[in-house]
């Protein structure tokens, strides 16, 4: 057996360390997909309306934010925003507000086509049955966007949790920065550590998703 | 804004860039290939390989292309599987890569009718003529659009492949940043180069969704 350098976990409060760098990327990707799906539904219950301004106003911001691979964006504002506002944006703040930034346009976007998938007839049946707009849009509309939506939105959250990792790119301590400490740290005691590790983190990347993509694709199937 | 200064650095940025565009492609077209492998796998239901497949598919899903990389360049040297950054980079590409391609690949054969290969079978067709060509043509056309958003997908996530010391753009807008101070010149520079590999991928892709959109036939 060879020596696989899984031993360093236990030295110390290594794997509380490790637990706490997750916490850490999660809560990021957690704030941003709250702000995102918040911000997500009012914009696209505004794009969904026809003639409505917003519906251009989503089609721009999201043509920006689907060009450009993620990586640019965090460094943008990381790097960009204290060069043209003076402003001092930690790691942290930088990384919420580019998820914010990207996640709101997705989920709007899927609020958007979650709402035009339900049929035209199941408004004109409400309004024909003597529903008022508001109720129409509550009762009728969106119980049925709403199952589209939910499992795309988990999908979306599994995304950004994935998409966190890249936040230990511009200096944020999180479960990646926490492991090459760790390994550092050990580098005479345990020279194989860094296989341990990694493989540790990529493990608990694995079982931080795979439960959302389980629910999502379940979800998928009995709403079908 | 410093012209004279983009002037200068303008050569690195090329070398970058066809860094970037070089790894890209080469990522992207070995997860093809894993891609189509997995989804025939899939297909045929060929024993224990099929179930390999599947957890294959959650397991590059589920992960951060980064964590992948740092456990492909930096662990996998300890158990003696050495590789130079290039080759670090391309293979944790087509290891994600070829996850999504599963995917895309099986939807689209899936979404061929089985009436479609009851029917050649009974023309006289044999099983691979079947496959290759009444069932491929149709998937194809049903996937595409999905392999193209997982090309323009892929090749945005070689952004990260400075973590394992590639030479790429986001490593030499980092350098220059760090270097001179240059923010505002290295952004620019960046965001150009990006954008001159990955605008005309995406206008590929919707092209050819315009195009395919009524491709299936016998619908």
């Amino acid at each position: 057996m060879p020596d696989l350098g899984l031993e360093v976990l236990w030295k110390g409060r290594n794997f509380i360390r490790l637990l706490e760098g997750l916490w850490t990327a999660l809560r990021i990707s957690l704030v941003s997909a709250l702000i995102s799906i918040l911000a997500g539904i009012l914009l696209g219950v505004l794009a969904g309306r026809k003639r409505s301004v917003f519906r251009f106003i989503l089609r721009g911001w999201l043509a920006v934010i689907h060009i450009m691979p993620q990586m640019v964006l965090l460094f943008l504002m990381y790097f960009g925003t204290s060069r043209a506002f003076g402003w001092n944006l930690s790691g942290e703040a930088s990384a919420i507000i580019v998820f914010s930034l990207w996640g709101t346009a997705e989920m709007g976007d899927l609020v958007r086509g979650a709402v035009g998938s339900v049929p035209v007839i199941q408004r004109e049946s409400a309004e024909a049955l003597g529903l008022k707009p508001p109720q129409v849009y509550l009762m009728i509309i969106l119980p049925q966007a709403v199952r589209r939506l939910i499992p795309q939105a988990i999908n979306l959250v599994t995304r950004m949790i994935k998409t966190t990792s890249l936040v230990t790119l511009i200096g944020v301590v999180e479960i990646l920065k926490v492991a090459q400490q760790i390994i550092e740290a050990n580098r005479r005691a345990s020279p194989n550590a860094a296989f341990g590790v990694y493989l540790t983190v990529f493990v608990m990347y694995y079982l931080a998703c795979r439960p959302l993509t389980l629910m999502s694709k379940q979800l998928e199937k009995h709403w079908r | 804004m410093d012209w004279a200064y983009i002037g200068r650095v303008l050569p690195l940025y090329g070398k970058a860039a066809w860094l970037t565009f070089r790894t890209g492609t080469a990522g992207i077209l070995l997860a093809a290939a894993v891609g189509l492998l997995g989804a025939a796998a899939l297909r045929w239901r060929v024993p224990v390989i099929r179930r390999i497949v599947s957890a294959y598919v959650e397991v590059s899903r589920n992960t951060p292309l980064l964590v992948q990389l740092f456990f492909i360049y930096y662990g996998l040297p300890k158990i003696g599987i050495r590789t130079d950054p290039e080759f670090c980079g391309i293979a944790g590409l087509a290891f994600l890569g070829g996850g999504y391609m599963t995917e895309a690949f099986r939807s689209g054969i899936e979404a061929v009718d089985s009436l479609q290969e009851e029917s050649a079978l009974s023309l006289g067709l044999t099983q691979s003529q079947a496959f290759i060509h009444v069932i491929l043509p149709q998937a194809a056309a049903v996937s595409a659009p999905a392999v193209m958003a997982n090309v323009v997908f892929l090749m945005k996530e070689t952004s990260v492949f400075s973590a394992v010391s590639l030479m790429d753009l986001m490593f030499t807008a980092k350098d220059q940043i760090g270097l001179y101070y240059r923010t505002a010149e290295s952004l620019l520079l960046l965001v150009g180069a990006y954008l001159m590999i990955l605008l005309p991928l995406s206008m590929l892709g919707t092209f050819l969704e315009r195009r395919l959109r009524h491709a299936g036939s016998g619908t």
